[in-house]
């Protein structure tokens, strides 16, 4: 990523993301509860809480793989289309990055780069091959190119999965717990793609139990509980010294152990 | 056994043969392209369309081809549609096996873990593209075994043809038996066309499994 530098990431004004008064329900279940959140250009956003809080829910919403009841949701000032084409192009450009990977397993590596690239953007295929090989260096998995998904290990999976977002040139990333699904040596691999990723200047939404990413690379800790934004500050603030109670209890109960 | 070299006897073989050839490929080729668009709308997100495939398949799977056949063969001329009856006898088996074919796409389109859906939609592909690039190709290699299933049982369903004015190979055996033959001679040499056939079919998707098998 060459838009923006390492220096721009006490970002401008400009909203990127914003979602106001969103509310969700599942039946019963009130997952979402007047969310109202503003995600500026540039900003890395770290969503954490508790299991079942809705922390997965809420990234979805963002590209819209989950509907909402009510509120909105906009991108670039831009309400999320409901369906159809504009839909299909709204996600091209929100990347997402799964828990456990969705790498095409039919695919090669490469292919799983350039495959949306040309049905979805249209691009040329030698000029999508190029840009897949350049992202899978990037990425530092260019050697395994030609491999496929069940060949790699998990965190080379994770970070083609990360290059393949990257291929659609996404104003915003959405990462649902990019990491718990990785062998612990593995975890730091991904981590510092994103890391580097982040200081490139990409907006990020990040949902990880992560605490030393949290606090590396994030501008903002959200923090979300039963469906509510409980707590949200810089993470050096929200980690020495946790306001509300629910935060204070999660946050002794991740620390130590 | 050697009635079948006598008089014109082998010309009607032959012919009945080929047509059953020529009706079990049509029907096949229909069965395969209607199979494929029913199993997509039992799986997209408009419910005209999955209502539509449900009712479909519910319909013909559960209605007895003889049945499907009177309805094709006589409920069509009425309403002013006129084909062949061979085209008849193709809409019948090409439709009853389609819902076989729809059903068998569908359970293999659900092996496919949702998440491969997911990354699909969540890179910009729409509803076809993320079923033709990503799960139907995903979902192929478990569909053929129970795919040749069907396609092996479709040539001994087209039989039915013969009692619709088809010249298969059905009614070939109908007329060596008025013309007096042997019913044990006449129905080896059908046994073995039909036997032939289901062969070729069977040897065909253990190739295709062969294939499969290596891409990846
Ligand atoms: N498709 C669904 N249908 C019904 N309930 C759902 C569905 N998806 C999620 N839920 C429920 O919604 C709540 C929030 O789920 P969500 O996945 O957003 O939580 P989360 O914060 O990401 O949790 P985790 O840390 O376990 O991933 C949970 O109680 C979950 O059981
Ligand atoms: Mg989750």
């Amino acid at each position: 990523m060459t838009e923006s530098p390492v220096e721009d990431s006490t970002p401008a004004a400009a909203p990127l993301v914003v979602l106001s008064n969103v509310n969700k329900h599942y039946g019963a279940l009130h997952v979402l509860q007047d969310i109202d959140l503003e995600i500026r250009q540039g900003e890395v956003v770290v969503l954490i809480g508790p299991s079942g809080s809705g922390k997965s829910t809420l990234c979805r919403t963002i590209n819209r793989l989950e509907t909402i009841d009510s509120g909105t949701i906009t991108l670039s000032g831009r309400p999320l289309p409901a369906e159809g084409r504009e839909l299909a192009k709204l996600r091209a450009e929100v990347g997402m990055v799964f828990q456990s990977f969705n790498l095409f397993a039919h695919k090669t590596v490469l292919e799983n780069v350039v495959l949306a690239q040309v049905k979805v953007r249209k691009v040329l295929r030698s000029h999508a091959e190029k840009t897949a090989r350049e992202l899978l260096d990037r990425v530092g998995v260019g050697a395994q190119a030609d491999k496929y998904p069940a060949q790699l290990s998990g965190g080379q999976q994770q970070r083609v999965a990360i290059a393949r977002a990257l291929a659609m040139k996404p104003k915003v990333m959405l990462f649902d717990e990019p990491t718990s699904a990785l062998d612990p040596e593995m975890v730091n691999e991904v981590l510092e793609v994103m890391r580097q990723l982040a200081a490139d200047g990409m907006t990020m939404v990040v949902v990880t139990h992560e605490m030393g990413f949290a606090r590396s690379a994030a501008n903002r800790v959200l923090f979300m509980a039963d469906g509510k934004i409980v707590e949200q500050d810089t993470p050096d603030a929200f980690f020495t010294a946790p306001r509300s109670d629910r935060a204070k209890d999660f946050l002794s109960k991740i620390l130590h152990h | 056994m050697g009635f079948l070299f006598e008089q014109d006897n082998f010309a009607l073989f032959r012919d009945g043969f080929l047509q059953t050839i020529e009706l079990s490929a049509l029907s096949a080729l229909l069965a395969l392209l209607l199979g494929t668009l029913l199993a997509a709308f039992r799986v997209s997100p408009v419910p005209v369309l999955r209502a539509f495939g449900t009712t479909w398949v519910t319909l013909f799977r559960n209605t007895p081809l003889t049945l499907l056949f009177f309805a094709v063969t006589f409920g069509l001329p009425p309403l002013g549609v006129h084909f062949s009856h061979l085209t008849f006898a193709v809409l019948a088996l090409g439709g009853y096996t389609a819902s076989f074919v729809c059903e068998v796409i569908r359970s293999g389109i659900n092996t496919v873990p949702l998440g491969q859906a997911e990354a699909a939609r969540s890179l910009g592909m729409n509803f076809f593209q993320t079923l033709s690039l990503v799960i139907l190709p995903q979902a192929t290699r478990t569909v053929l075994g129970p795919m040749s299933s069907v396609f092996i049982a479709l040539p001994r369903n087209s039989a039915i043809a013969g009692a619709f004015s088809v010249g298969e190979l059905y009614s070939a055996q109908q007329t060596f038996s008025e013309r007096g033959y042997s019913i044990f001679s006449i129905f080896f040499w059908v046994a073995c066309a039909y036997l032939l056939i289901s062969a070729t079919v069977a040897s065909l998707f253990r190739f295709l499994e062969s294939r499969l098998a290596v891409a990846r």
